[in-house]
């Protein structure tokens, strides 16, 4: 096999895609943002040439799409230029999403396992919790977020809790399902092997399907995270847009600040990415200890 | 029970199973009366379904019997279990892939409670027995076909079991491997002094390891012959061109044919 370039294997292609998505989107923010520019022209009695239109769609205050670069401006402003402490920074706000994602995600884990385990060792659980878990994931999430919000404010949690629960009632799923078939993976002949043994079910499970279960495990703890921050964020839009990407999409929204929307679903996307690939780490590194061909 | 039931490791009387499917019942074993004694190498032959897997199964107590009796070590099968009376070697090697090879040894140690340094005593001296001396550190997928299978043989021997049953070990290896491992099983059974139950359906497999060899044959399962060895202990590998050996191998072959016209 041949050796691989990283320039040509990797950085090409991914390049190439980037540089017609921005190419696209410039002549989508042109074409999105003239009627304004023309309207006012009209407006003042003036008519607009196209060479002096085309700047003026890139430098909007509100534009309909914001230009590339007025989003990367925006994202360096409110990142570099502001105090990580301060709510003008996009920083404190992904940490606030983030804080809550993770929780959720760490719940919704221990969670996750905890029924599949409970549904592999036990038959009635099998049939009266599976089609229950199945039902829960067919409520839309945005329905049932604010009644979240609203039943456990009247409880007296507010906070990270109830977006950190959001986000558990999203990421449990995954894990269920990935684990129930995970520790259901190992072969009968392994299953005689520890049978014959007369290992008890405690040994069984530690040293055969637990192992087994982790190839299923870390597929289902990548889609997990990302669901995770997709339930931190929803939780954030019912409470009243106080901190977190969510809160800065409402006010952005509010305020037609569409150049902070896209600064912070951007934000999102790479917080989003960033847990894929720890996730994604820590799952080689997990099956080079367990002995995964290199 | 007479005298020789007490002192056999396996003792069947009148074992029947009968496995109950979807499409009815189906007899896997019927009129079963063997007796298996300390130190015999007994080879169970028969084309598939004649229910020698499952006859060892019964004995691994990983089967139960409808009618008759067996003792394994003079107990039911599933106090023999509790015991660890008995090795396992499957088909397939069945190594655990997370595990390496002493790891893999270890596991029936580390289930059955043995101290650290007992492990490694155990591994270090199983590893020896099947000539895998410096592939403890390797991982299963660093291993030939038949290395696997081999240890798999060193799980089973780890914990001092005086029964070994082996389902087609060497079944899904090539010829020339299994020769091999044959002569090696044989020098290893000279060795230890086990007692060792070996599912075949290879006739030169069963008569070249065997002091007995029991033939079987399907629908139902049941023994038609059991042939006693008259080779010597010592065996090289071209005793299988003596004259002795191919009249036991006629032997089995007409067993084999006589269950077949049964049809």
């Amino acid at each position: 096999m041949e050796k691989e370039s990283f320039i040509l294997d990797r950085l090409l292609p991914v390049g190439t895609v980037v540089v017609a998505l921005v190419a696209l989107w410039y002549v989508a923010a042109v074409f999105l943002n003239a009627p304004f520019e023309r309207d006012t022209a009209a407006r003042n009695g003036t008519t607009i040439t196209f060479a002096e239109l085309l700047p003026k769609t890139m430098a909007q205050q509100r534009p309909v799409l914001p230009a590339p670069h007025q989003v990367i401006a925006e994202l360096w402003d409110t990142t570099v230029n502001k105090a990580v402490t301060s709510k003008r920074s996009l920083v404190y706000h992904a940490w606030v999403t983030l804080s809550a994602t993770l929780l959720g995600f760490a719940m919704g884990t221990v969670l996750g396992i905890l029924l599949a385990i409970g549904i592999v060792h036990n038959r009635a659980m099998d049939r009266s919790l599976m089609p229950w878990v199945i039902a829960s994931q067919t409520i839309p999430i945005l329905a049932i977020a604010p009644m979240i919000i609203v039943v456990l404010n009247a409880v007296g949690l507010s906070g990270l809790m109830p977006k950190a629960l959001i986000s558990t009632y999203l990421s449990f799923f995954p894990v269920v399902v990935g684990m129930v078939k995970g520790l259901r993976s190992p072969e009968q002949i392994q299953l005689d092997l520890m049978h014959t043994y007369n290992a008890s079910s405690a040994q069984t499970f530690w040293k055969l399907r637990w192992p087994s279960s982790m190839p299923y495990l870390f597929t289902s703890l990548k889609v997990a995270i990302a669901i995770s921050l997709v339930g931190a964020i929803v939780g954030e839009l019912p409470t009243g847009a106080v901190a977190g990407l969510g809160a800065r999409l409402l006010a952005g929204s509010y305020y037609g600040q569409t150049v902070q929307i896209w600064a912070a679903l951007f934000m999102a996307a790479a917080v989003a990415a960033l847990l894929v690939i720890v996730v994604g780490i820590a799952h080689s590194a997990v099956l080079r200890r367990m002995g995964a061909r290199a | 029970m007479d005298s020789r039931t007490a002192a056999s490791v396996v003792c069947a009387q009148n074992l029947g199973l009968t496995f109950g499917t979807a499409d009815g019942p189906v007899v896997a074993l019927t009129d079963v009366n063997l007796t298996v004694d300390k130190g015999d190498f007994v080879s169970f032959i028969g084309p598939s379904g004649c229910g020698k897997t499952t006859f060892l199964r019964v004995i691994a107590d990983l089967e139960k019997v409808t009618s008759g009796t067996i003792t394994v070590n003079g107990m039911t099968p599933e106090e023999a279990r509790h015991k660890r009376a008995y090795g396992y070697v499957f088909q397939a090697a069945a190594l655990y892939p997370w595990r390496t090879i002493e790891k893999n040894i270890a596991l029936p140690l580390e289930i059955m409670g043995y101290s650290g340094a007992e492990q490694k005593e155990r591994i270090a001296r199983t590893l020896e027995l099947v000539n895998l001396e410096g592939f403890g550190k390797k991982y299963p997928w660093q291993l030939s076909g038949g290395m696997q299978q081999r240890a798999s043989i060193a799980r089973a021997l780890a914990f001092d079991a005086d029964l070994l049953l082996m389902d087609e070990p060497f079944g899904a290896l090539d010829e020339i491997v299994r020769d091999h491992l044959n002569e090696q099983l044989l020098k290893l059974w000279a060795r230890t002094n086990k007692t060792i139950c070996f599912v075949t359906h290879s006739i030169p497999e069963a008569v070249y390891l065997s002091t007995r060899i029991v033939v079987m044959s399907p629908r139902p399962g049941r023994v038609t012959d059991v042939i006693e060895s008259t080779l010597p202990n010592e065996r090289p590998l071209d005793i299988r061109e003596s004259p002795e050996f191919l009249e036991i191998a006629h032997r089995v072959r007409e067993g084999l044919r006589a269950g077949h016209s049964y049809e």
